[in-house]
């Protein structure tokens, strides 16, 4: 067949369809999407960043900035920082031994989608019902704090201990930090193949060189990927720290809480620095979470 | 590998009781309202005959049914096209679903009140329009649990073959999304949205900054003045929170990685 048969052939045929106009349709469809996301994350957090670094004139300004190293703020971010690591750090150990437990561990079948149950509903627990549970187990009159004191005659209280301080704060945020943990961790750790442990034991390592050499490299990236987003977590964190301490510890989340009511900074340019900063640190730590998940992808698909 | 070696039980029995006394602690506390050492209901009684109680639970309940319908509507046709024809719009659609990880409760309302609290975007005046921010606000702080609900049941299904056919029937695209489609998605959806309802119930922050009469600062307030109804109100809410998971782990049985995973608020 020549050539010109064959185009000719071809521009009789009709078309399937009409490429362009189901293409129109589709970008249609994902319209109200993008305008959403526009409407209502893009324009507050790009109005956060423009209050940033722009004064009361509109002119560009870093005072915002470094108003951000003022003592109080300071103290406000490094006690944040600090009550996200403590807990990403316990909550993440914590978690992974019980997520091992329930899978390489060898326990029972039901044992495990009960835990997994129970962290599904535990990490949602947050808020102020978890400080309200939080009270009644170790507030002054809370059923542990009595329970020590009339049996083990052991006053918490008059040792120091404080409910409504760093301590019990961590205490408080490890309820639904570990189960978050947990959630991550378990599906992570059916990838680590039975045979390879078989295999180790079967060349002679004992259990420390097994997980020395295989297990921990392996699992690595999302143990540390999972605790980051802990960090991130804690880092966001406002019902449950207001409600236990009512706003009396000093956490970035509850600075900005306080500057909206304007309590304290009297200072809106301050304020949206505040808010940029958590923004900034929030992404970093998904920035590194995403990282470390395609890491861990390699072996544990 | 050792089986049910001691370690495993002594962890799982660890966090069972750092799980379980918490718990056990709220609903000792909660029955403590009448005289000492006697088992009462006196806080429940009082807590569900309170009106306010009734008014801001059912207000929540209404807040949480628009971000339902809201994100469905506004999630759907977006992973629908996505999935369909627009593959390469999905790393950037997957991006926007994780925005609200980076932008917190608190962050995003300090935002939302920047903008909408000034003409000629002024929204907080009138209650109708505060109502509209704050389901908004909600479909945000859902949404990367709706979307990815969405996405794991668009995947599990075979979207271009029940396209085509639909469309080789004569069906035009409002009926191929919402009698072909929405139906299939069923149980992805409802575990969304049992979920984003979970977190509309308990949500404190977004509530209180807005200024609305919601469960969370009911909550809060109570709190502060009360000492033993909080604790029948966290027995409640954790019995919801329960039977929303429960009905998820129902759902979505035997279908592995359509589970949910929130996070603290």
């Amino acid at each position: 067949m020549s050539i010109r048969t064959a185009s000719v052939q071809t521009q009789d045929a009709p078309l399937a369809r009409p490429a362009s106009r189901t293409f129109s349709w589709a970008w249609l469809g994902v319209l109200p999407f993008f305008l959403f996301a526009l409407a209502f994350l893009l324009a507050p957090a790009a109005s956060l960043i423009a209050g940033t670094f722009l004064n009361e004139e509109g002119r560009l300004t870093l005072d915002n900035v470094l108003g951000l190293s003022t003592p109080y703020i300071v103290n406000a971010y490094k006690i944040s920082l600090q009550i996200s690591l403590v807990t990403a750090l316990a909550g993440g150990i914590f978690g992974f031994l019980l997520a091992y437990a329930v899978t390489a561990g060898g326990l029972p079948r039901p044992v495990r989608s009960l835990l997994t149950t129970f962290s599904g509903v535990a990490s949602n627990f947050a808020g102020v019902p978890l400080a309200f549970a939080f009270v009644s187990t170790l507030g002054r009159t809370g059923i542990l704090t009595v329970l020590l004191k009339d049996v083990f005659g052991f006053n918490i209280y008059s040792q120091g201990f404080n409910l409504y301080s760093f301590l019990g704060l961590s205490l408080t945020y490890m309820y639904f930090q570990f189960p978050l943990m947990v959630l991550i961790m378990t599906p992570a750790l059916d990838g680590l193949k039975r045979n390879w442990r078989e295999a180790s034991e079967n060349l002679g390592a004992t259990s420390w060189q097994y997980w020395r050499y295989i297990a921990l490299p392996i699992l690595l990236p999302t143990l540390l990927g999972t605790m980051v987003l802990l960090f991130g977590n804690a880092f966001g964190a406002y019902a449950t720290a207001y409600a236990l301490t009512g706003g009396s510890l000093n956490l970035v989340t509850i600075v900005i809480g306080a500057q909206m009511r304007g309590n304290v900074l009297h200072d809106p340019g301050l304020g949206n620095a505040l808010a940029v900063g958590m923004v900034v640190i929030m992404a970093l730590s998904i920035g590194v979470y995403t990282w470390l998940q395609r890491k861990s992808e390699r072996w544990l698909r | 590998m050792k089986r049910g070696s001691f370690w495993s039980w002594l962890w799982v029995a660890l966090g069972a009781i750092y799980f379980l006394l918490p718990l056990y602690a709220t609903l000792e506390f909660s029955f403590r309202a009448c005289a000492r050492d006697e088992l009462c209901l006196k806080a429940y009684d009082n807590v569900l005959n309170d009106s306010q109680f009734i008014s801001t639970f059912t207000f929540s309940v209404q807040m949480a049914i628009m971000t339902i319908i809201a994100s469905i509507l506004i999630l759907v046709p977006t992973a629908y096209w996505v999935h369909l024809r627009l593959r390469r719009l999905r790393p950037l659609v997957e991006f926007v679903s994780l925005l609200p990880f980076v932008i917190p409760a608190i962050v995003l309302v300090f935002g939302l009140i920047r903008i909408y609290s000034r003409p000629p975007l002024l929204l907080t005046r009138t209650p109708a329009t505060s109502n509209i921010l704050l389901v908004a606000g909600y479909v945000v702080l859902s949404l990367p649990y709706m979307y990815r609900a969405v996405d794991t049941g668009l995947r599990a299904m075979d979207v271009s073959t029940l396209t085509e056919a639909a469309l080789s029937l004569g069906a035009g695209w409002p009926t191929i999304l919402f009698r072909v489609i929405l139906p299939n998605l069923r149980t992805a959806l409802l575990s969304g949205a049992l979920l984003t309802f979970a977190i509309v119930i308990g949500e404190l922050t977004l509530a209180q900054y807005l200024a609305r009469p919601a469960f969370g600062p009911y909550l809060a307030l109570l709190g502060q003045n009360r000492a033993f109804e909080p604790a029948a109100l966290s027995i409640i809410s954790f019995a919801l929170t329960w039977v929303a998971m429960g009905m998820i782990a129902f759902l979505t049985r035997g279908k592995p990685g359509q589970g949910q995973i929130a996070g603290a608020h």
